[in-house]
């Protein structure tokens, strides 16, 4: 055996390890963010268990003389804002999709999708900083509220760093349909908008779905923007200008100051493995409707 | 719909495009005009003083640099090669290849502060240790937050950037390419690494310049993986915490006692870690559209 075939061999093997290892991280993080909450199964969580971020009193309260863990405050607060968040980006984004890739002169499509990519590339600290700078005192005096940080506030600046995400991912589907479909509804007489409503958006439909649930995993996930405009308290309840509090926000603002170790860091980690697991489900939906879209079009993935 | 209803529809998606784009404007006009009233050449030089209501913010400028530089030399290479095992290796129907391709699509959907969360479960609390128990016993040395495994958590966060880009990039080499090469005898390394990635290069480029802008804006990640609010010294060691402009930027924003007084100097930080992430953007989607009008780079 030469000495080429010998490199050769040698490369194969590295470049195969080296894909087993990317397999391998996303597994470390499941195991060792689950690892530091496991004590919560067996119950060497200083008396806490798997049931007690579920259990009554329904209180987020980790510092005082008996802490309350509950989640549901919490969950409560994520879903409220995500929502908001959702309600603001997905027709802005959907809107923004179709026109470029259905109406825009081809000129124009060529600065509209670069300036959204540079609206995806502003950190969220940054979002969060302009939300709380800038946004916040015009959302209070536009709507009357009553606190400056509320669920609203945070909802819509949340609705900035998704707006990226689900206009990228439907806009590709919008530009995969292909073009056959749009000449022969032309042909037969439609209109652009006809085609657009009738022909195009069906055929991306699974497309838009994969964006929307994208998006959904993304806004939450997302952390410094809550964390700096939701006003972080955890209450309960639906109206949306109060503060809220998040799941995710929580980790943040509270870990540097949990004792490693404690029943509260336990259930720090517990919440970032359950933020883990949710992600992860939207991501795999997010890849289903994906494949859906191209097995739709092209007849095979 | 007739023609009334088309020019409605058209008015109307036109304006929510309008919207995302003015939102944009804004923020960047904003942060641009209160950002650039204080700015100086002293400010990106000196240290801050008087609890952050003078001076600069060189630390964390170099603490963001040296930080996203050590995560590069993590990411890069190793996204480098998960790419090559996608786009030259991979047989699409293998086991290996579905799994490998979920976890990597897996990896991107991962919220960031659970990235955080690992860093300080991984690597801090068990490889870190690890390390002080087998070479420095008795001492609490890498067992502790650190730019190392703050650029360590950043690496595997943008370690999808790279694999996606790169990837994309070869996968645009002509097959032709590849079969000359192996048709002149060449074994499959030499072909994949003398013709195929040469060709790809602008996108190892446009990888890397996109993990870096990630990584240089992300906060969550290194909260409580080794970013302090304030240092004397600069980080020289891999073990140093450092000082980072967008946690600084939260910091001063949620924690100071006085907003109003901080405020002109918040306003240009935020501008400069804007305008960094801005530039870093900007050169890569450059390439990128270079790339894909032109094909290949060498012409």
């Amino acid at each position: 055996m030469n000495w080429r075939r010998v490199v050769d061999r040698v490369s194969e093997i590295l470049i195969f390890t080296v894909a087993l290892v990317a397999i391998a991280i996303i597994l470390l993080i499941f195991v060792y963010v689950g690892r530091e909450a496991f004590p919560l199964v067996t119950g060497t969580a200083e008396g806490l268990t798997l049931a007690s971020p579920f259990t009554a009193p329904y209180t987020w309260q980790p510092v005082s003389n008996t802490p309350k863990y509950n989640v549901f405050p919490l969950i409560l607060g994520t879903i409220k804002v995500t929502i908001i968040a959702m309600l603001i980006a997905t027709p802005l984004a959907l809107a923004a999709a179709l026109y470029t890739s259905e109406f825009a002169p081809r000129g124009l499509r060529e600065w509209i999708k670069p300036a959204i990519e540079l609206l995806a590339g502003i950190p969220s600290v940054v979002l969060g900083f302009f939300a709380l700078m800038v946004l916040a005192t015009w959302v209070q005096a536009g709507f009357h509220i009553a606190y400056r940080l509320n669920a609203l506030t945070a909802g819509i600046a949340l609705a900035f760093a998704i707006i990226p995400i689900i206009y990228t991912v439907s806009e590709d589907a919008m530009t995969a349909v292909p073009r056959l479909y749009r000449e022969a509804s032309l042909a037969l007489g439609a209109s652009k908008g006809q085609t657009a409503v009738r022909v195009i958006l069906p055929a991306a439909i699974p497309g838009i779905a994969a964006a929307i649930v994208l998006g959904f995993g993304r806004a939450i996930g997302e952390t410094m923007i809550v964390l700096m405009v939701s006003g972080n308290s955890a209450t309960w309840s639906l109206d949306p200008t109060n503060p809220v509090r998040t799941l995710s926000a929580t980790i943040a603002a509270e870990m540097a100051e949990a004792v490693f170790g404690s029943g509260h860091y336990r259930i720090l980690f517990f919440i970032g493995s359950l933020l883990f697991i949710i992600t992860g489900v939207l991501n795999w939906m997010g890849e289903r409707f994906n494949r859906r879209l191209r097995e739709r079009l092209f007849g095979s993935s | 719909m007739n023609k009334l209803g088309d020019r409605f529809f058209l008015i109307l998606t036109l304006f929510a495009t309008l919207i995302v784009l003015a939102m944009l404007g804004i923020i960047v006009g904003n942060i641009a005009y209160h950002g650039t009233a204080r700015l100086s050449w002293q400010f990106i030089t000196a240290a801050p003083e008087n609890g952050m209501t003078a001076g600069g913010i060189f630390p964390a400028i170099y603490g963001t640099v040296s930080l996203v530089l050590l995560m590069s030399l993590a990411a890069v290479p190793f996204g480098v090669l998960v790419a090559i095992y996608f786009a030259e290796y991979a047989r699409p129907e293998s086991r290996l290849y579905r799994w490998t391709r979920m976890a990597v699509n897996n990896l991107a959907g991962v919220p960031s502060i659970v990235f955080g969360l690992f860093g300080l479960g991984f690597f801090i609390q068990s490889l870190g240790r690890t390390i002080d128990q087998a070479f420095y016993p008795g001492r609490l040395l890498y067992g502790q937050p650190s730019i190392l495994w703050a650029a360590m958590t950043m690496a595997v966060l943008t370690l999808p950037v790279v694999i996606i880009t790169v990837e994309e990039t070869l996968r645009s080499v002509p097959r032709e390419y590849r079969e000359a090469s192996l048709a002149l005898g060449a074994t499959r390394f030499q072909t994949v690494f003398r013709v195929v990635l040469p060709q790809a290069w602008s996108g190892v480029m446009t990888g890397s310049i996109l993990a870096i802008s990630r990584g240089a804006g992300e906060v969550a990640p290194v909260l409580f993986t080794g970013a302090a609010y304030f240092l004397p010294r600069l980080p020289a060691h891999p073990a140093d915490q450092f000082m980072h402009l967008g946690y600084h930027i939260w910091v001063l924003t949620t924690q100071s006692t006085n907003v109003e007084e901080t405020k002109p100097l918040l306003y240009s930080t935020v501008f400069v870690l804007l305008v960094l992430t801005f530039l870093l953007n900007i050169t890569a989607i450059l390439i990128r559209n270079r790339l894909r009008r032109g094909g290949t780079d060498r012409q």
